[in-house]
C-alpha cells in the first residue's frame, strides 16, 4: 500500500506504473530483466505461463474442433500428432509447473518470513532457463515452414522408444523435443535446490517446521520430488539423444536394446511428477479452505505428513503405466497394491478438507468456489484413478478416452482449478488491488460447467472404446454425440479462460490500491506484509508463537507474532545481468547438441562456444559485489 | 536498483557465501550441496540401472571380459581413493586456515583427479582399439555412457577445485572452509559412486 521509505520504487514490481513516469521504458525493462527479487521472478513465472497456457488451449481446441465429428479432415494425421505431443508437453511443462512456481516464488519467501529465497540469482537463473525451454519447445511452430522436415515435437508427451527413435521418427522434432526438456529439466532441479535450502534455512525465529503453511510444506515435498525425479528423465533423454545422434542402440532391440528400459525411465520421472502438478494445488487449497471457512485447517499435520506420504508413495508407482506391457504377475501384483496404498493419504486430504468446511462460516469467495471446485473435481478423478490401480481393468482402460477424461479430472478440475482458487486468494496480495468477485463468479461457473461438458462424456466414449491419440474416427460407433458435447464443452472453456484474462488485464489496469495487508483476515505471515509487499518484504523479521501467527495476533488466543524492536540490517542484493547470460549459454549449449543432428562440426564448435560463455557467466557471477 | 547497491557497498568487498542466520545451522552452499548429490544419486542410480539392466545382453562381442584390465582399473580406482585422503587434508587446512598446505593437499587432490581421467582416457582408447566402441554393442553403449558421465563428474571436480584454489590465492574467496568442504563433498561423492562403478562394472565380471 505504502510506498516503501527507504526502498527506490523501481525495484518494485507492483508499483512500476506509479515509477514509470520516473525512469525510461528501457530502463524499466532492464530492471525486470536483472531483477533477482523473488516477488518479480513470481510474477514473470505467472505471465509466461499464462502465455504458454493459452497456446495449450488453443492447441487444445483444434484437436477438439477436429474431433467434432466423424472423418473430418481439417488437420491431418501428423499435425494431430504434433497438437496432442504439444498440447500435453506445454501444460504440463510450460503451464502448470511454472504456474505452481510463480506461488513458490511469490508465497514461499513471504510465508516463512524471508526477505528473498536464499539464491536470488539462481532463482533468477531458473526463471530464464526455464523461459528458454519454452521457447526451444514452441520454436518448430515458427520454422516448420522453412524448412522440408518434420520439427514440431509429435512422439507425444511421453516420447516413447522406439517411436521416437531416428528409424521411425526422422527429422528434427524428437531432438527439438528433448532439447527443450532437457533446458526445462534442469531449470527445475535450479529451483529446486534453492527452494529446499530457502525453506529449511530462512524460515523466521520461531517458524518450526510444523508452524510452516501448508503451502511451503506442499512445496517443500514438490520440491525434493523436482530433484529426485528429474535426474532419471534426464538420463533417460540423454539416452535416446545418443540413439538419434551417435546410432547406440539403448532403447533399439536390433542391437540388444530394451524399449522397456525407456518407459521405466521415464515413468520413474512421469509419476513423481503427477503429484509436482498437485501437491501445490493442494497446498492452496489448504490455505484457501481455512481462510474462508473461518477455521483451522483440520488435522493440518495429517494433511501435511499425507503430503509427504504422497510424495514417498509416487517414487514406487511408476509401473502402474506400464501395465499392459506384460511385466508379469508379481510385478503387475506389487504396484496396484502401492497405486491403491496413495489413496490412502490422498483421501486423508480430502476428508480433512471437508473437516475443515464442517461447521465453518462459510464465505463463498470465487477463490472458496474453486478450492471447493477442485475438493470436487479433484475427488472424482481420484475415483477413476483408482479404477486403473487395477491391472484388469487398466488393460481395457489403457490408451481410451477414459485415461484421458481421468488425468483431465485430476490436472484440470485438479491442480489448475486450485492455481485458480491461488490466483484469485493471493491477487489482492501481489497487486493491491482485487479480481472482480461478481465475474469471478461467472467465470468459476462457466469454467466449471465448461470443464464438466468437455471431460465427462469422455468417461463415456472411452468405456465405449474410443482409443486416444486418433486423428479422426468413423461414424456410427456412437461415438458422435458425446465427441460433439465435449467439443462445445472445450469451446465453453475457453470463453471462460477468455473472461478470466479480460477481468485480469482490467483489474491490472486499475491505478487505485485498495487492498489491505490481511483482506481475507487469514492466517499466514504473507498477510502481515504491505498489499503489495515493500521490496525487502517485512520491516522486521516477525518472531512466531503458533502456525497461524496472523490470525491469532487478530482473534487470539496467544500472541500468533511479535515484532522484536532491532535495526537489523537488510541486504538486498543489486540487479544482475548474469543469471540471463548463464541462462542464455546453457540453452545455447543444449541446443548445440540440436544442431549436431544435423551439421556435426558446427554443434560442436557452437557447444564450445556456449561453455566458454557459459563460464565467463559463471565466474562473473561468483565475482559480482554485494551478492 | 542503485539504492540498494549503494546501500551494500560495505559488502561488496569480499566474497561471504551465505554467512547469515541460518535456522538449522548449517550453512546454505552445505545444504545445497547435499540436496544436489541426493538429486546425482538418482542421475547415477538410473545411469547405473541402465547398465546392470542391459548387463550380458550384448549380442555380439567385444564381451566386458575381453576387454577389461583389472590390474590398469585397480591401480586408477586407488589413484582416486587416494586423491579423498588428500581431498580430507585439504579441508582441513583450510578451516584452520593454513593456506600454503592447503594449496598443497588442493594441488594433489587435482593431481589424483587428473591421473585418474588420464587413466580413463587410456582404458577408452585401449577399448577402442580392441574393437569396443559406443556403437559396437550394448555393453559399449552402456560402459562409455556410464564412466562417461562419470569422468565428466571428476574433471568439474577438477574445475572446481582449482577455480577455487585461484580464487583463495587471489584473495577474492574470504571465507574458504566452508566453501572447501562443499566442493569436498562433491567429490568423495564422485570417488563412492566410482567404488560402486568399479564393483558393479568391474569386479562383478571375475566372480564366476
Amino acid at each position: 500500500m505504502a510506498t516503501p521509505a527507504h526502498a527506490e520504487p523501481a525495484d518494485h514490481p507492483a508499483e512500476s506504473s506509479a515509477a514509470y513516469g520516473e525512469m525510461s521504458f528501457g530502463k524499466w525493462i532492464l530492471s525486470w530483466i536483472m531483477t533477482s527479487d523473488h516477488k518479480r521472478i513470481g510474477i514473470l513465472y505467472g505471465l509466461s505461463a499464462l502465455c504458454f497456457f493459452v497456446m495449450g488451449g488453443i492447441e487444445a481446441l483444434i484437436i477438439r474442433t477436429q474431433l467434432a465429428q466423424p472423418g473430418q479432415h481439417i488437420v491431418d494425421a501428423a499435425t494431430y500428432n504434433a497438437l496432442f505431443t504439444m498440447h500435453g508437453t506445454t501444460m504440463i511443462f510450460l503451464g502448470v509447473m511454472p504456474f505452481s512456481a510463480a506461488f513458490f516464488n511469490y508465497m514461499v519467501p513471504l510465508q516463512i518470513g524471508a526477505r528473498d529465497v536464499i539464491f536470488p540469482r539462481l532463482n533468477a537463473f531458473s526463471y530464464w532457463l526455464f523461459l528458454c525451454g519454452g521457447i526451444v519447445l514452441n520454436l518448430p511452430f515458427l520454422i516448420t515452414p522453412f524448412v522440408d522436415m518434420r520439427v514440431i515435437p509429435d512422439g507425444g508427451w511421453f516420447g516413447y522408444a522406439t517411436l521416437t527413435e531416428k528409424a521411425y521418427t526422422p527429422g528434427a522434432s524428437i531432438d527439438f523435443w528433448i532439447c527443450g526438456l532437457q533446458i526445462l529439466g534442469i531449470a527445475s532441479m535450479a529451483a529446486g535446490f534453492n527452494f529446499i535450502v530457502t525453506i529449511f534455512n530462512l524460515r523466521a525465529p520461531g517458524m518450526t517446521m510444523l508452524r510452516m503453511p501448508v503451502f511451503t510444506w506442499m512445496t517443500l515435498v514438490v520440491q525434493f520430488l523436482v530433484v529426485l525425479a528429474f535426474p532419471c528423465i534426464t538420463i533417460a533423454l540423454v539416452l535416446l539423444l545418443f540413439d538419434r545422434l551417435f546410432g547406440t542402440h539403448f532403447y533399439m532391440p536390433e542391437g540388444g536394446g530394451d524399449p522397456l528400459l525407456w518407459q521405466h525411465l521415464f515413468w520413474l520421472f512421469g509419476h513423481p511428477e503427477v503429484y509436482i502438478l498437485i501437491l501445490p494445488a493442494m497446498g492452496i487449497v489448504s490455505e484457501v479452505l481455512p481462510t474462508f471457512s473461518r477455521k483451522p485447517l483440520f488435522g493440518a499435520p495429517f494433511v501435511i505428513f499425507s503430503g509427504i506420504t504422497i510424495g514417498l508413495l509416487g517414487f514406487g508407482v511408476w509401473s502402474h503405466h506400464m501395465f499392459t506391457t506384460g511385466l508379469g504377475a508379481a510385478a503387475d501384483a506389487s504396484f496396484s497394491v502401492s497405486t491403491m496404498l496413495i489413496a490412502i493419504p490422498t483421501g486423508v486430504k480430502i476428508f480433512n478438507w471437508l473437516a475443515t468446511i464442517w461447521g465453518g462460516q462459510l464465505r463463498l469467495t470465487t477463490a472458496m468456489l474453486f478450492s471447493l471446485g477442485f475438493v470436487c473435481m479433484f475427488t472424482m478423478g481420484g475415483l477413476s484413478g483408482i479404477m486403473h490401480a487395477s491391472p484388469p481393468v487398466d488393460l481395457q482402460q489403457q490408451d481410451s478416452y477414459f485415461v484421458v477424461a481421468h488425468f483431465h479430472y485430476v490436472l484440470f478440475g485438479g491442480a489448475v482449478f486450485g492455481l485458480l482458487s491461488g490466483i484469485y486468494y493471493w491477487f489482492p496480495k501481489m497487486s493491491g488491488k482485487f479480481l472482480s468477485e461478481s465475474w469471478g463468479r461467472w467465470i468459476f461457473g462457466v469454467l466449471f460447467v465448461g470443464f464438466n461438458t468437455t471431460f465427462f462424456p469422455m468417461h463415456i466414449v472411452g468405456a465405449a472404446g474410443m482409443p486416444r491419440r486418433i486423428y479422426t474416427y468413423d461414424a456410427g460407433l456412437g461415438w458422435e454425440i458425446p465427441n460433439m458435447i465435449e467439443t462445445v464443452g472445450a469451446f465453453i472453456i475457453a470463453f471462460g479462460v477468455l473472461l478470466f484474462i479480460i477481468d485480469l488485464v482490467r483489474s491490472i489496469r486499475r491505478k487505485e490500491l485498495v487492498a489491505s495487508a490481511n483482506p481475507w483476515d487469514a492466517s499466514s505471515l504473507e498477510w502481515l506484509c504491505d498489499s503489495p509487499p515493500k521490496v525487502h518484504n517485512f520491516d522486521i523479521t516477525p518472531m512466531v508463537y503458533s502456525e497461524r501467527p496472523v490470525w491469532d495476533k487478530n482473534h487470539g488466543p496467544g500472541p500468533g507474532y511479535s515484532l522484536p524492536d532491532s535495526h537489523e540490517h537488510i541486504h538486498i542484493p543489486p540487479p544482475s545481468i548474469w543469471p540471463l547470460l548463464l541462462a542464455l549459454s546453457v540453452a545455447w549449449f543444449l541446443a548445440s547438441w540440436l544442431m549436431a543432428g544435423q551439421w556435426f562440426e558446427f554443434g560442436v564448435c557452437s557447444a564450445i562456444t556456449a561453455a566458454i560463455c557459459g563460464f565467463t557467466s559463471c565466474f562473473r557471477w561468483f565475482l559480482e559485489p554485494g551478492h | 536498483m542503485s539504492s540498494a547497491a549503494t546501500a551494500d557497498a560495505s559488502h561488496g568487498a569480499g566474497h561471504a557465501p551465505a554467512a547469515e542466520y541460518t535456522v538449522t545451522g548449517v550453512p546454505a552452499y552445505k545444504l545445497a550441496m547435499w540436496t544436489f548429490l541426493g538429486s546425482d544419486c538418482f542421475f547415477f542410480g538410473s545411469l547405473i540401472g541402465t547398465y546392470m539392466s542391459s548387463r550380458g545382453k550384448s549380442l555380439n562381442g567385444p564381451y566386458p571380459l575381453d576387454v577389461f584390465a583389472p590390474a590398469v582399473t585397480s591401480c586408477s580406482t586407488f589413484d582416486l581413493l587416494l586423491s579423498s585422503l588428500f581431498m580430507v587434508l585439504a579441508v582441513h587446512y583450510a578451516k584452520i586456515g593454513d593456506i600454503r598446505k592447503f594449496t598443497l593437499w588442493t594441488l594433489a587432490t587435482m593431481a589424483g583427479g587428473l591421473i585418474f581421467l588420464g587413466f580413463q582416457a587410456y582404458e577408452f582408447t585401449s577399448f577402442v582399439e580392441e574393437g569396443l566402441t559406443l556403437k559396437s554393442n550394448l555393453f559399449g553403449c552402456t560402459f562409455f555412457v556410464l564412466t562417461g558421465f562419470h569422468g565428466a563428474h571428476v574433471a568439474l571436480g577438477v574445475f572446481l577445485l582449482g577455480s577455487l584454489l585461484w580464487a583463495v590465492r587471489t584473495g577474492k574467496l574470504a571465507d574458504n572452509g566452508i566453501t572447501t568442504e562443499v566442493i569436498g563433498l562433491y567429490w568423495h561423492f564422485v570417488d563412492i559412486v566410482w567404488i560402486l562403478i568399479f564393483t558393479l562394472v568391474y569386479l562383478l565380471e571375475f566372480t564366476s
